[in-house]
């Protein structure tokens, strides 16, 4: 739209003054008006139209349209093409104007939402297309950010504010954005409105992680960063208000920078009808030389005597020369073959089939209220064909929820229901869960089924005790107190969140926390303990602690983390109990739980004193600070005494195995993407049924090096190739050089998994590897990447859909997965917890993986069966239609004479066979939906692109080819001798062509008739009104009235009622539609009898059984066989001790009291050292994003949903 | 292509519609239920007929049309035979035909029309209304641009076309600036041959048989299609202004000296030419020898006499001119092909029957859900 504007200047460098409109005037930066909108009332018709001639098709008929008016190659009338054209142009101009006025609107609603600007000295409300950049504004709570702004000051201590930004990078917690320490304290207005600082920073950009600036204020520089700014998109949280300055406005904010056209994505299907739309139109010209080298000989034979009676025009003196005008007459009459409604009516289809797709009742997730979602109208004919599903772990196959499960303590396992016979009972919705009414400060949410615990705690048993009160007091949890006595805690990683509230409903309730203490709620009574140090966790330690000073003035250390960490460091005495405990884990990890071990230390006083001064000293060290840190902790977390095992099931959304089982009988390949630890990522693999213990080999490849992971990849290989072909050893080498192994694919009967490590995949996806890491997946059953950047996971995906041409689809949930989404073929994002970039992203959506199956295998294989069978129909119905010309060209001079009468013509495709093949379009089923779900395997004819190919447009052209031919021939052999009853001439063209035409509208409408599966009443009254249309038009357009008035154009005036009184018109026609339709119901039949499909087998069984009710999907869910795999599965990278000791993070009310002065130095640069640490690792974008999740905010997921 | 205009990159109410459940103003009222409508059209639940080919519809099928179609068949073939016809060629490409030298020595100036005769014996009888017709071969009244080569404004009696027809006629448009009426290729060479039929009785006496010149064209194109400019009353003075056809040798409105009505454009032989042949072999209507009351056939059988008055050209590209002599039956005239068609078809679709009945109990593997898997 600016292109102009951008011409005139290419902005370097962007001087920003704060509260100097007249100053930034000069350079007109982009207002804060946004224009998303194509079209205003006065350029809609000129560009839309111009837009619309872009387009190959509507060119093409355009081009026809001028060849039309050229008198001496006319054959048909202007009409016969522009009506099509214009019905064409008309409906896309009208969706476009709908388009446009949606986004009219939205524009018009967000350039009114109201902002404080501060303008001369006193805050104003405007609206935000008034707001400028270098004006202040005021932003409260809750509130959009208007443009990008730098932060100058906010209501929080040290000029921090906390932000939201899912829109922009899909992530729902907290960040933090903190202003130069030298604006911070400029709270109020009058200060803010001396404030005459100039920014100089970069040219808008779309890189949302970065920004280069610096500010000129009172003669001083200060460098400017992302951390200090907000932008557009974002949302105010938990900051009453603060105040920036817009840096930039409008259409040149990062958000509006970043929406950029989306790549279109097009079906195979799209690319397969250019193609053929091609080689038709080759087909075209071809028969246009065929006909009018006929022309040639013709006219030098025959039309040079006929001149008698027919002299050749003026313009016209050799045979050649009326050739070449004979081609271009054909190019005009044969057009129809190239079927004009053709785009129109696949985007009908389309679009309709979204609609079914958002109509679904069955992809509507209530609890959430989201129905499922096209948000692309263009790709569902593509889910029929799906070969490869990639998916994100957290959010997509799990609930992003902890729940604390069982537990193991003190040697006692808890957890299990038994019922009065021993036997474990199933845990399911009915099963009775444990009553906590004892305790008033419970969770009502949380559940436990086993009654055993909650008798063990009020037995007082000291180590149950022990065990909770160490889940209560070793986290980094923040509590709040939402209101007298609801208590919300905000937790870091969902896993410590879980164990928490376990602690609180079994009567160890974290109340409140201060830098210096944690209050516990012991069985209702408070307890405050001193909080001596916390050994934070990281990922080398695998492990967290906490030392605490109890009432009664013991030092205790609580300590938490990975079991093989844990028992590294036990005292000798726990010996036994790690015995039955580790026995107690196993089973836990084998129910696909992610455990962690509990154990603690009494400290001697004296010794710990020593130790802490160690450790202050040690944290005011400049060089080696971590390091010397972890080994001063690794000093006293020795020795320690077991108390047991906590077990925490990761939940799955409801129905994954199920989907993961259904999909892989469809012959989908799985292969999940996760950026979780190859632990995570295994275990739960495990629990969705995609790796089993009987599976014969489970590759992990985790090399750090491109040799390594050549090794790794090459000995799977082998492996796999060596059992299943012991036969021929040397045949290893050479698949190395053959890309496609699908024989081997087919022969491998054993079951592999591969499991690949991150930085493994780096290498593995270089050039040289990725060949074979294809491979030894593709021979797989189950492929698992974990520790995966954002930009690996496009990267795979775009291996598989470039190397093994198959269509690939994508589906996840968070910002990490955009780019993945944005890649495949297919984009599907899971409308979850983590925001709405993935959805934005995405062509589809919807609330839950396991909807997923049912889009596949019945949107999508009714969609890519609907499609096939249309274009099928469409091509052979323009085919028997359009080449009756050529058969006519024989006979009459090959002249260009049409066959039919122009009107037919025209209205043959829009009118009378237009709805007819919409309505199979749109509403038929081969196979219900149910019987889709039962049998998968019916899915697989769409991925081998079995429906609609080549061959199968060439069968359907032949088809129409032959049916072309008998639709001449019969009347042809018919006519020439025949008289009407009254003895009249009846051999005439007009009477020739009203019998073919009826012929040919009765002979396609049987054909869509035995082409419809499912005839509902829409088809009954499509394929009937249209025959009906039909002869209903015909009449009126050969009746006296319409002759009278436009004699010229209706010359076909009485023929059909003198042609088709006549028995003998009848006659034809019916051996005429009789003739075309025996040998395609033969060959239907014979094959449906003798070969049939799965389809025609399930559709028999469907017939069979009609009367009896849906079937119910029987699919169980198989559990496996524990085996020993255990993980410290915290899902976060850093844990921020250092930010809860500081107490920095608390409002001022709750750290009133004032830290103690041996912790000042250490707290007091703790943003800073933050910052340091993001700044590491800010150089890839998406590693960026994981920091920050990591560093501060903390959000849990119930904050967001009340 | 369109899928470029459904798909909108940004969307400003996104970013709206997201933060509302959230923002201050959040708390409005309960949420609408999104939930889709429980109807069958959108849970594509219609009820629907669902046939599926199966060996008990689709062979009965085809039992049942070959038994309908073998007896329409041997019906249409039994009437066409009974049809008598009587073709005679008086092209004069022979040189023992009897109209060769009128057709070598044509010339377009010759004032004086050539005449021939031809002989020819009638074995049967012709019974009833016998019909006369004039057929031409390797004529392309098809051609485009023949086809296109007429007005029909014109022709429909508009006195501005009249005088000013359309461009289509070209170039038998104007005659020395004078409109041509009726304009165009088509009128221009209409069949103007002449032929008269008599009988030869056993005296040799040559009687000459009534030739019924009304009644040959459609009734719409005579009463809707064709019509003289402002009434007929006198087509002199209407025609007044135009020029006849150049290989006319009367005007328009002097085609039937012996009848007043049957001048002008609604002449019947004018509009059967008119009405342009399909193929390039075909047969027009020429005249109607209605049947003689009481027991006599209208056509004993017997010698006859064609007297042709040669007029129409068509050696100089190949023509042929036939005279044919026809009854008609129910079915129209005769007509073997859609016979032997409807007889052939019946009966290969009554084979085909047999086959796949043969073949579906040989060969059929489908035995329901035994071997679907799961």
């Amino acid at each position: 739209m600016a292109f102009w504007r951008r011409k005139a200047h290419i902005e370097k460098e962007r001087h920003v003054k704060a509260n100097a409109r007249e100053y930034n005037d000069k350079f007109s930066y982009a207002d804060n008006h946004i224009k998303t909108s194509k079209y205003n009332i006065f350029t809609f018709l000129p560009i839309n139209l111009f837009e619309q001639f872009q387009r190959v098709a509507n060119a093409y008929f355009l081009v026809l349209l001028i060849l039309q008016v050229i008198p001496a190659i006319s054959s048909l009338s202007w009409f016969t093409t522009i009506v099509p054209l214009v019905l064409v142009l008309v409906i896309t101009a009208v969706k476009d104007a709908t388009d446009d006025y949606f986004r009219h609107k939205s524009d018009r609603q967000v350039n009114n939402r109201q902002s404080q600007v501060l303008i001369r000295g006193s805050l104003q409300n405007e609206k935000w297309m008034n707001v400028r950049v270098g004006d202040i504004i005021k932003l409260e709570n809750n509130q959009f950010v208007a443009a990008d702004i730098l932060l100058l000051c906010s209501s929080e201590p040290y000029g921090l504010c906390y932000i939201e930004t899912a829109e922009l990078d899909g992530e729902t917690n907290l960040k933090v954005r903190q202003a130069l320490t030298v604006t911070s304290d400029l709270g109020d207005v009058s200060k803010l409105n001396d404030f005459d600082g100039e920014v100089i920073c970069e040219p808008p950009n779309n890189k949302l992680d970065k920004f280069t600036g610096t500010l000129f204020w009172r003669d001083n520089k200060y460098a400017l960063d992302n951390e200090k700014m907000l932008l557009r998109g974002c949302v105010l949280r938990n900051t009453e208000w603060c105040f920036g300055m817009v840096i930039f406005a409008g259409l040149q904010t990062k958000l509006m920078q970043n929406c950029g056209r989306t790549m279109f994505k097009r079906t195979s299907i799209d690319k397969l009808m250019n193609t053929l739309v091609l080689w038709i139109f080759g087909f075209l010209i071809c028969m246009g030389v065929v006909l009018a080298i006929g022309n040639t000989i013709w006219e030098s034979w025959i039309g040079r005597n006929f001149q008698v009676f027919l002299p050749w025009d003026a313009s016209q003196d050799s045979a050649v020369f009326s050739g070449f005008l004979t081609f271009w007459s054909y190019i005009i009459i044969l057009n129809t073959v190239v079927p004009i409604s053709l785009y129109v009516s696949v985007e009908v289809l389309r679009l309709g089939h979204s609609y079914f797709i958002n109509w679904d009742r069955r992809m509507y997730y209530s609890p959430m209220n989201t129905a499922a979602e096209a948000r692309t109208t263009t790709l569902n004919e593509e889910l029929g064909q799906v070969e490869f599903i990639f998916s994100d772990k957290t959010g997509t196959l799990t609930q992003n929820i902890m729940v604390f499960s069982k537990c193991s303590i003190n040697g006692q396992p808890y957890g299990d229901v038994y019922d009065e016979f021993d036997q474990k009972v199933e845990i399911t919705e009915k099963t009775a869960c444990v009553d906590f009414s004892f305790n008033p400060l419970c969770d009502r949410r949380f559940k436990f089924y086993d009654g055993s615990l909650v008798e063990a705690i009020k037995l007082e048993d000291a180590a149950v005790h022990e065990f909770f009160r160490l889940l209560a007091l070793c986290h980094t949890v923040m509590p709040e107190e939402k209101s007298e006595g609801h208590l919300v805690y905000q937790a870091q990683s969902p896993d410590e969140g879980a164990l928490v509230t376990a602690a609180r409903n079994f009567g160890f309730v974290f109340w409140a926390r201060t830098p210096e203490t944690i209050t516990l709620y012991e069985m209702g009574h408070p307890v405050t303990y001193q909080l001596l140090a916390i050994l934070d966790f990281n990922n080398v330690r695998k492990r967290m602690s906490v030392i605490v000073k109890n009432p009664q003035g013991q030092i205790k250390l609580y300590s938490k983390g990975a079991d093989t960490i844990i028992f590294e460091r036990l005292d000798p005495s726990s010996e036994d109990l790690v015995f039955t405990t580790s026995e107690h884990l196993s089973e836990f990890a084998g129910e696909g739980l992610r455990t962690l071990a509990l154990a603690y230390k009494d400290l001697d006083e004296d010794y710990f004193e020593v130790w802490m001064k160690k450790l202050l000293f040690v944290s005011t060290l400049i060089e080696n600070r971590e390091d010397q840190l972890a080994v001063l902790y690794e000093e006293i977390e020795q020795d320690l005494k077991l108390l047991g095992a906590t077990a925490i099931e990761d939940k799955l959304q409801e129905g994954v195995p199920e989907t993961i089982a259904c999909l892989n009988l469809a012959d989908i390949k799985i292969w999940v993407l996760t950026g979780d630890k190859l632990e995570t990522a295994m275990n739960i693999g495990y629990s969705c049924n995609m790796l089993r213990d009987d599976m014969n080999e489970v590759f992990v490849i985790s090399g750090h090096t491109l040799l390594e992971v050549q090794q790794q990849l090459r000995s799977a290989k082998e492996h796999i190739l060596g059992l299943s072909r012991v036969s021929s050893a040397g045949s290893v080498e050479k698949t190395d050089t053959f890309a496609d192994d699908s024989v081997f694919e087919e022969t491998i009967i054993a079951e592999y998994a591969l499991v690949i490590n991150g930085h493994s995949l780096a290498h593995a996806l270089e050039a040289q590897l990725k060949h074979v890491l294809l491979d030894v997946a593709c021979l797989c059953k189950t492929v698992i990447c974990c520790r995966v950047t954002p930009m690996q996971k496009a990267q795979v995906v775009e291996l598989v859909k470039t190397q093994k041409r198959a269509v690939t689809l994508a589906i996840g949930d968070g910002a990490n997965d955009v780019s993945m989404i944005k890649t495949a073929h297919i984009g599907v994002g899971i409308s979850g917890q983590e925001g709405m970039q993935a959805v934005l992203a995405s062509d589809y959506s919807f609330a839950q993986f396991r909807y997923l199956q049912r889009l596949l295998l019945v949107h999508g294989r009714w969609s890519y069966f609907r499609m096939c069978n249309f274009l099928c129909y469409f091509f052979y119905k323009n085919f028997a239609f359009t080449l009756v010309h050529f058969w006519y060209g024989f006979f009459c001079g090959f002249s260009a004479q049409t066959v039919y009468d122009q009107w037919f013509i025209t209205l043959f495709n829009i009118v009378y066979t237009s709805l007819p093949v919409l309505a199979m379009g749109l509403f038929d089923q081969d196979v219900n939906d149910q019987n889709s779900l039962r049998y998968p395997s019916l899915y697989k004819p769409g991925q081998q692109n079995l429906l609609f190919n080549k061959r199968q447009f060439f069968l359907c052209t032949l088809q129409g080819l032959g049916t072309s031919f008998l639709l001449f021939f019969i009347p042809y052999g018919a006519f020439s001798v025949m008289v009407k009853e009254d003895g009249s001439q009846f051999s005439d063209q007009q009477a020739f062509a009203v019998t073919i035409a009826t012929s040919l509208v009765i002979v396609v409408s049987v054909q869509i008739g035995l082409d419809t599966h499912y005839w509902t009443a829409v088809n009954h009254l499509f394929i009937w009104g249209s025959v009906t249309v039909y002869f209903a038009i015909l009449f009126a357009m050969q009746s006296d009235g319409i002759f009278g008035i436009f004699p010229s154009n209706f010359q076909f005036i009485g023929a059909a009622r003198n042609c088709l009184s006549e028995k003998s018109v009848w006659l034809v026609i019916l051996l005429t539609t009789v003739v075309c339709m025996v040998p395609g119901l033969a060959v239907s039949f014979l094959r449906v009898d003798l070969f049939p499909t799965l389809t025609d087998k399930v559709r028999h069984l469907q017939q069979c059984r009609k009367r009896q009710g849906p079937q119910e999907q029987n699919l169980r869910r198989v559990r496996r066989t524990s085996s020993r795999r255990s993980a410290y599965a915290f899902s976060h990278q850093q844990g921020y001790g250092e930010l809860i000791t500081s107490g920095k993070n608390m409002r001022m009310s709750s750290v009133s009291a004032a830290p103690s002065a041996g912790k000042s130095p250490h707290s007091s640069n703790w943003i800073e050292n933050m910052l340091k640490r993001k700044n590491e690792v800010s150089c890839i974008s998406d590693e960026n994003m994981e920091a920050s999740k990591g560093n501060k905010a903390i959000q849990t997921p119930d904050q967001h949903t009340v | 292509m369109i899928a470029a205009m459904m798909a909108s990159s940004y969307n400003a109410k996104e970013e709206d519609g997201h933060h509302s459940g959230s923002s201050s103003h959040g708390g409005a009222g309960a949420v609408k239920s999104k939930k889709p409508d429980n109807t069958a059209f959108k849970q594509q639940r219609l009820p629907a007929w669902q046939p599926i080919l199966t060996a008990g519809t689709v062979l009965p099928a085809f039992f049942v049309i070959g038994l309908i179609f073998i007896p329409i068949g041997i019906g249409l073939y039994v009437t066409s035979n009974n049809i008598k016809e009587f073709e005679v060629d008086y092209t004069g490409v022979d040189i023992n035909s009897p109209c060769y030298s009128c057709a070598k020595n044509f010339s377009w100036n010759s004032t004086q029309s050539c005449v021939c005769s031809v002989n020819f014996t009638l074995e049967q009888p012709f019974e009833s209304n016998v019909f006369m017709y004039y057929g031409l071969s390797n004529f392309y009244q098809n051609h485009r641009r023949y086809v296109k080569s007429r007005d029909d404004s014109q022709l429909n009696g508009d006195l501005s076309a009249l005088m000013n027809p359309s461009k289509e006629c070209e170039p038998y448009r104007t005659n020395d600036g004078l409109p041509i009426a009726p304009c165009g290729a088509i009128a221009n060479s209409l069949f103007n041959d002449t032929l008269d039929l008599y009988y030869v009785d056993s005296n040799s006496t040559k009687t000459p048989i009534p030739l019924a010149k009304k009644g040959i064209a459609w009734w719409t194109d005579k009463h809707v299609k064709f019509r003289n400019p402002s009434g007929n009353t006198n087509l002199t003075v209407t025609f007044q202004g135009t020029t006849k056809p150049v290989n006319w040798r009367k005007p328009v409105y002097e085609l039937d000296p012996s009848e007043a009505d049957n001048n002008g454009f609604i002449n019947e032989d004018f509009i059967v030419w008119m009405r342009t042949a399909a193929l390039p072999t075909f047969r027009k209507l020429y005249r109607i020898i209605q049947k003689k009351s009481g027991t006599t056939p209208t056509l004993p059988s017997g010698r006859y006499i064609l007297d042709i008055t040669y007029n129409y050209p068509v050696l100089s590209f190949d023509g042929r001119k036939r005279m044919i002599l026809s009854t008609i039956s129910w079915m129209g005239g005769k007509n073997p092909f859609l016979g032997i068609a409807y007889i052939t078809v019946g009966s290969i679709c009554f084979f085909l029957g047999v086959v796949l009945l043969i073949i579906h109990h040989k060969y059929d593997t489908r035995n329901n859900s035994a071997d679907i898997p799961n």
